[in-house]
C-alpha cells in the first residue's frame, strides 16, 4: 500500500469511529446538550478536558515553536503557561461554577453580577475569544487533509465540518465528550509513538522524557551536543536563549495561565461531573492527560531540531550535498515547509544563524512534529497516525468551542436575556441551529481566513485572562464586588489589551496602522503583545474594585449566592 | 441546625479552604515563575543528569509539581469535607 493509501485507511476507521458515537450519543434534554447531563466520569472528563484543551497548534506547532522559533528555553512559556492554569482552574474557578449547577459561563456572570448587561458583555468576551480561536483549528483541519491526504484545502475543511457537524448537532455536549475521550487516545497514541522510536534512536532511552536528559552515541548528552551545534552555527544556545526578557517570560507565562483559567470551553468541561469534588480531581486528570504530551513535546523539539542539523551537517564543516538530500527532505519542500537556496553555489546546503549566508531559507516550526516520522525512517502506519493525530486535535478542540459558542448564543442570549419564555423543546431546537450555524460560521471563516487570523490564537489568551477570569475570580471570592465594577472591569480589561496588540500589531491586524509599529523598543517595559493579558488582567482588577466601593454593595440574595457556591452541598436543609 | 452554627461551619470551611490555597498557590509560583523564570540563571549551574536544572524546571519539573498540587488540593479538601460533615452524595 502506498503512504497515501495507508493514511485513507487509519482517517477513515478514525472518522467511522466518530459517527459511530455520534449515532449511540445523541441528546434528548438541554441538560444532556449543554452538559452531557452532569453524568460523566471525572477521568473520562479528564481525558474529554485534555482533548478539548490539545488543538491543532499543541499537537503540530508546539514542538516547532519551542525547537525553532524560540530555541528552546524561551518555549517554556507554552509548556508552563498552557498547563499551570490547570492548577489555578481546580482551585479558583472550577469547583464554585460547578456548585452553581447551571449551563453557561456568562449565565454565572449574569446572575452574580445581577444584570443582563453582565451577562451580554459577557457573551461578547466569550465569543471573541472563541471565534479566533476556532478560526485557527479550521485552517488546521484543510491543512492536515491536503498535506497528507493530498486533497485541496477546501475538501479537507468541508469533510472536517460533516464530522463535527454530525455529532455537535446531534449530541451536543454528550457526543462531544464520547468523541474527545476517542479522539485524545487517537491523538496521545499518535503523538508519542513517534517520540518513543527517535528517543531510541538517538540515547538508546524510549522515554522521551528522560532521552532529552541522556547522553547520545558518542557519549555527549544530546543537550550539550544540541547547545555546542546551536554556537557553532551562530545561534543562541538551546538551554539558556530567553525569549525578549525576563519580564516578559513571566508575562507571557503568566498571560497563558490566566487565560487558561478563563476560557469557557474549558470551564464549561467541568460542568459535565457529577460532584464538587468530582470537578477538582477531575482537573488533576486532565493535567495528567495533557502532561503526557507536555512533557513529550520539548523532547521532540530538541531531538527533532538536532537530527535536522545533523542531517544537514554530519561532521563540522561537512555540507549535505544537494543531489545526496534524502527523500523526505524533497517530499516536505513541494508542501512549502522547507525551502533551499544554493546562494554560494557549491552545491551544498549551509545552514546558519546568519541570514545572508544561511542556504535553508525556509524552515516551518511545523516541520519538528509532521516530518518527524519520515526523518527517523518510521513505517508508512506511524505517518498515517500522525495524520489521524492532527485532524483529532483539530476537530476536538472545534467541537467545545463551538458549543461554547453556540450554548451562549441559545442559552444566554435567547432563554436568558431575550426570549425567556420558549420552552425546554423550543431552546432545544434552537440549540441545535444554534450549533449548526456556528459550525457554517466557522467554515466559512476557515475557507475565508480574515486577515488577522494567524496572530489570534494567543491572543484569545490574552483576551480571557484580561476580561473573563477577574470577572468569575471576584465574583466568587468577593461578595461586596458589584455589578458596575464587574462591567467596567471586563470592558477596560479588554479595551487594554485590545488597544495594545493593535497599536503594535495594526487595527484589526491590517498592516500598516499600528501607530507605535511592531518593534521592541516601543514595547511597554519590553512586554510583547501577546504576553500583555496579564496587564489587562491588573487593569481589570483595578478598576472593578475601585468601583465597587464607589457603589451600593450587591442585593443580598446574590451574597446569598456566593455563601451557597463556596460550599459544596446545600446547608440550607440542616 | 441553629443558623449561628451554620455560619460558623461555612467560616471554617472557608477559611481552611483558603489556607490550602494560599500554600499551594506559593508552591505553584515558586517552581512555575520562580524556578522557570526568575531564578533560572543561578539554578542552571546545577546539573541534573543530563538536564541543567533551572531548564529541567521550565521544561518539565513545573508541570509535573503542578499535577501533585491539584491531587493534594483535592484530597485536602474531601479530608476537610469529611471532617466537617460536607460531602457530596452526588446527584
Amino acid at each position: 500500500m502506498t503512504l497515501t493509501e495507508t493514511t485513507y485507511w487509519v482517517v477513515g476507521a478514525t472518522f467511522a469511529v466518530y459517527i459511530l458515537i455520534a449515532i449511540r450519543s445523541r441528546a434528548g434534554t438541554t441538560q444532556e446538550f449543554y452538559v452531557a447531563g452532569k453524568g460523566i466520569h471525572p477521568v473520562a472528563n479528564g481525558m474529554a478536558t485534555a482533548a478539548d484543551w490539545m488543538s491543532a497548534a499543541s499537537f503540530i506547532s508546539m514542538a516547532g515553536l519551542i525547537g525553532l522559533s524560540y530555541n528552546g528555553y524561551g518555549g517554556s512559556v507554552f509548556l508552563m503557561g498552557w498547563t499551570g492554569g490547570y492548577v489555578l482552574l481546580a482551585m479558583l474557578i472550577a469547583p464554585y461554577l460547578r456548585k452553581y449547577g447551571k449551563f453557561t459561563v456568562p449565565e454565572f456572570i449574569g446572575d452574580r453580577y445581577y444584570s443582563d448587561t453582565a451577562r451580554v458583555v459577557a457573551v461578547i468576551c466569550l465569543i471573541i475569544c472563541s471565534v479566533t480561536y476556532v478560526i485557527g483549528q479550521m485552517k488546521g483541519i484543510g491543512v492536515a487533509f491536503s498535506r497528507f491526504l493530498e486533497t485541496d484545502y477546501e475538501t479537507g475543511l468541508f469533510s472536517g465540518m460533516v464530522i463535527v457537524f454530525f455529532y455537535a448537532v446531534l449530541g451536543g455536549m454528550k457526543g462531544i465528550t464520547y468523541t474527545q475521550i476517542a479522539q485524545f487516545c487517537v491523538l496521545i497514541f499518535a503523538y508519542t509513538v513517534p517520540a518513543i522510536f527517535i528517543s531510541l534512536q538517538l540515547t538508546g532511552q524510549p522515554i522521551p522524557q528522560l532521552g532529552l536528559g541522556s547522553t547520545l552515541a558518542d557519549g555527549t548528552y544530546l543537550l550539550q551536543k544540541l547547545d555546542q551545534t546551536l554556537l557553532d552555527l551562530g545561534f543562541q544556545e538551546y538551554t539558556t536563549s530567553v525569549r525578549g526578557s525576563t519580564l516578559n517570560m513571566a508575562a507571557f507565562t503568566a498571560s497563558l495561565m490566566i487565560g487558561t483559567a478563563g476560557l469557557p470551553h474549558v470551564i464549561i468541561r467541568f460542568f459535565t461531573v457529577p460532584t464538587v469534588s468530582a470537578a477538582r480531581t477531575s482537573a488533576g486528570w486532565a493535567l495528567v492527560f495533557i502532561a503526557i504530551l507536555y512533557t513529550t513535546a520539548p523532547a521532540v523539539a530538541a531531538m527533532a531540531r538536532l537530527n535536522i542539523m545533523q542531517t544537514l551537517q554530519p561532521e563540522p564543516n561537512q555540507h549535505l550535498a544537494i543531489e545526496e538530500r534524502p527523500e523526505w527532505f524533497r517530499n516536505w519542500e513541494r508542501t512549502g515547509l522547507l525551502g533551499i537556496d544554493d546562494k554560494n553555489g557549491d552545491g551544498r546546503i549551509q545552514y546558519s544563524a546568519d541570514p545572508d549566508t544561511n542556504e535553508l531559507v525556509t524552515l516551518d516550526n511545523d516541520i519538528l512534529v509532521l516530518a518527524n516520522p519520515e526523518i527517523a525512517q518510521l513505517p508508512h502506519w506511524v505517518v498515517a497516525l500522525v495524520a489521524a493525530g492532527g485532524l483529532a486535535a483539530a476537530l476536538s478542540t472545534a467541537a467545545g468551542l463551538l458549543l461554547a459558542i453556540s450554548s451562549a448564543i441559545s442559552h444566554d442570549l435567547l432563554k436568558r436575556t431575550f426570549m425567556p419564555h420558549i420552552s425546554e423543546r423550543q431552546e432545544l431546537m434552537a440549540s441545535r441551529v444554534a450549533m449548526a450555524g456556528a459550525v457554517l460560521g466557522a467554515g466559512y471563516l476557515g475557507l475565508n481566513p480574515p486577515g488577522f487570523a494567524a496572530g489570534t490564537v494567543a491572543l484569545a489568551f490574552g483576551l480571557a485572562a484580561s476580561s473573563l477570569f477577574p470577572a468569575l475570580f471576584l465574583g466568587i471570592f468577593s461578595k461586596r464586588v458589584t455589578r458596575e465594577g464587574a462591567i467596567l472591569g471586563m470592558l477596560a480589561g479588554l479595551g487594554v489589551t485590545l488597544a495594545y496588540v493593535f497599536q503594535h500589531k495594526g487595527i484589526m491586524f491590517i498592516p500598516g496602522t499600528g501607530f507605535l509599529g511592531d518593534m521592541p523598543p516601543n514595547w511597554f517595559l519590553g512586554i510583547e503583545p501577546n504576553a500583555f493579558g496579564v496587564v489587562g488582567a491588573l487593569v481589570n482588577f483595578a478598576v472593578t474594585l475601585a468601583l465597587t466601593y464607589m457603589t451600593a454593595p450587591p442585593p443580598a440574595a446574590v451574597q446569598q449566592l456566593v455563601e451557597e457556591i463556596r460550599v459544596p452541598v446545600s446547608l440550607k436543609s440542616r | 441546625m441553629q443558623p449561628e452554627e451554620l455560619e460558623a461551619l461555612r467560616e471554617t470551611y472557608w477559611r481552611e479552604n483558603r489556607r490550602w490555597m494560599l500554600i499551594l498557590g506559593t508552591v505553584w509560583f515558586l517552581v512555575s515563575l520562580g524556578c522557570g523564570v526568575l531564578w533560572v540563571e543561578p539554578l542552571n549551574d546545577f546539573q541534573l543528569g543530563g538536564f541543567k536544572l533551572g531548564f529541567w524546571f521550565a521544561q518539565q519539573g513545573a508541570i509535573y509539581v503542578f499535577i501533585i498540587l491539584i491531587f493534594v488540593y483535592a484530597r485536602l479538601m474531601a479530608r476537610l469535607e469529611k471532617r466537617l460533615s460536607l460531602e457530596e452524595l452526588g446527584e
